[in-house]
């Protein structure tokens, strides 16, 4: 049960929960329960709003950081890790395999605002080696969901 | 000039389908809830194995039968899916759609005179295929109370010495109705006992929501009279691919691909590639599309209770079936109505046969979106 309501609600968070029973055929007492104990356990972690921000006047830069670091002693990669994820303005960090440890994508203003971040701040911690930058330029699928136009129904009539 | 048709063609009734839609064509912004064919794109691995395929220049015919390599997917899929043993050498063929198996089995199969049974409501194919073939189509007329199952005793009630095959259009569009195994098998009772054949057009097997479908060909001593007939439009999403196939006794089979080998040569082989990759693949996408279904057929067989419009509830396919009697209206009226008082279009039940008037037709072949608005303008009528 609590499968079949993560992968509905991942899609759509703000479906009516009384309706919700019903597409799964359980109780709606049962599926607010099951919410909320996923909510305490931290299964469920927030409801967020997918925005293709292209579409708004609102300037926003995102960017794709990979950086290397020196692990510590007893810490691995979770205290470098945790001084990362402290600054606001960083948006998700991932231990990485493969040529670099830590992935981190920031959103700022302006490509400005990323550099001086990124060569003031995160270049500057001790145990970073290095950083390379990648701005995203542009989304074109985020999320599972496709920022494209949706397509039309092509469906014609036949017998 | 002499009259330039055939006296058999000319007399088949146009689809009803279509008929209605005519109407809906020229009136631009209305819903539609009508079309049969799934609302998902084939998934793209699918598409990709196809484009593949000519990137390849795969472009020549298959045998008559189909790819050897598809015969043998197919053969597997039966055997997981149903546990149903079929050789890909001599009892499968690979068709145009599940369609040209219904016109090729009866076309194999029957002589002129011989009776062909026909439980209704069902797809609009069968009577005019058993016409062209020569024979008689015998209508049964399922009810409602029976949730449109076919029993043992309506076959009795219809069958006579010339009775040759009985078609089985399960898991049924139009209503949805599905058999189980219980029924299959005092069905497969009568089949024996009058020496019958059987056409199981089990185009919507995958989409099944209560229990895993069952095949009549399963029950012991069917299969030898069974010709099953599926395909890859409802399952995998891929209609417009044109592709089905035919499960059935080599000696039926190998009659059916003479009529095959000379009206159509053989099954496009595009989608023959592609459809290996979907045998091969598929199965979560098929869990997936299945799983939306259901969801969407919650909805509908809810939001009819919610509405107090008598409805069973289907467990096959992806049609709701519901009772408008209590309207007053004719199956038509109230289809027509609907369409020019709220702007969304549904099938008059009497498309599927005279039996299923005072019954609509609606599919769920559509986003969970468009159900909501289509069933708050049900509402809205019922309401006025």
């Amino acid at each position: 049960m609590r499968n079949e309501i993560l992968s509905a609600i991942e899609k759509n968070s703000r479906i009516d929960l009384k309706e919700l029973a019903v597409l799964l055929d359980k109780s709606e007492v049962d599926v607010i329960n099951e919410i909320s104990a996923m909510e305490s356990e931290g299964i469920i972690c927030g409801y967020h709003t997918l925005i293709n921000w292209d579409k708004t006047s609102k300037d926003k830069v995102t960017a794709l950081i990979e950086v290397r670091v020196t692990p510590q002693r007893g810490q691995g990669f979770d205290k470098i890790a945790e001084r990362i994820y402290n600054y606001p303005e960083v948006n998700s960090v991932y231990l990485i395999s493969g040529g670099y440890d830590l992935l981190v994508t920031i959103e700022g203003k302006t490509l400005k605002e990323v550099s001086t971040f990124v060569s003031y701040k995160l270049s500057a911690l001790e145990y970073v080696l290095s950083t390379a930058t990648h701005f995203i330029l542009k989304k074109y699928k985020d999320h599972g969901t496709v920022f494209a136009e949706k397509h039309e129904d092509y469906r014609e009539v036949v017998s | 000039m002499r009259n330039p048709l055939s006296d058999v063609v000319t007399d088949i009734k146009p689809s009803g389908i279509r008929k209605f839609f005519d109407l809906v064509t020229v009136m631009k912004d209305a819903i539609s809830l009508g079309v049969g064919e799934p609302d998902f794109d084939t998934p793209w691995h699918i598409r990709e194995e196809g484009i593949y395929s000519l990137d390849k220049g795969r472009t020549f015919y298959t045998s008559n039968s189909g790819l050897k390599e598809l015969k043998v997917e197919i053969s597997n899929y039966m055997k997981r899916t149903q546990n149903l043993l079929y050789n890909p050498d001599n009892e499968i063929l690979v068709t145009v759609g599940g369609s040209e198996g219904i016109d090729l089995c009866f076309r194999a199969m029957l002589n002129p005179g011989d009776e062909v049974l026909i439980p209704e409501p069902c797809y609009v194919s069968y009577v005019p295929c058993a016409k062209l073939a020569g024979a008689k189509p015998v209508s049964i007329c399922l009810k409602a109370e029976n949730q449109f199952k076919l029993t043992a005793q309506e076959i009795l009630e219809k069958v006579t010495d010339k009775t040759k095959i009985l078609v089985l259009p399960f898991p049924n569009n139009p209503t949805g109705s599905i058999l189980e195994k219980k029924d299959l098998e005092e069905i497969a009772k009568v089949v024996k006992e009058k020496d019958l054949f059987v056409l199981s057009d089990e185009i919507y097997a995958a989409l099944t929501y209560k229990g895993k479908h069952v095949s009549i060909a399963e029950i012991e001593g069917m299969k030898e009279r069974t010709i099953l007939i599926n395909g890859f439009s409802k399952t995998f999403a891929m209609t417009g691919w044109r592709l089905g196939y035919v499960c059935a006794p080599s000696v039926i089979v190998e009659q059916m691909i003479k009529i095959h080998q000379f009206a159509i040569m053989c099954a496009p082989t595009t989608s023959q590639y592609a459809a290996v990759e979907a045998l091969k693949n598929g199965d979560d996408d098929v869990e997936m599309m299945k799983n939306s279904y259901n969801q969407r057929r919650r909805f509908l067989v809810n939001a009819f209770k919610e509405m107090n419009v008598e409805c069973f509830e289907p467990f096959g396919a992806f049609y709701v079936f519901p009772c408008i009697k209590e309207f007053g209206m004719t199956s038509e009226e109230f289809a027509t109505k609907f369409l020019q008082e709220e702007k969304v279009a549904v099938i008059p039940g009497t498309a599927f046969g005279e039996c299923g008037e005072g019954f609509l037709r609606i599919s769920y072949a559509y986003s969970l979106d468009t159900l909501k608005i289509a069933m708050k303008d049900l509402k809205n009528l019922l309401q006025s």
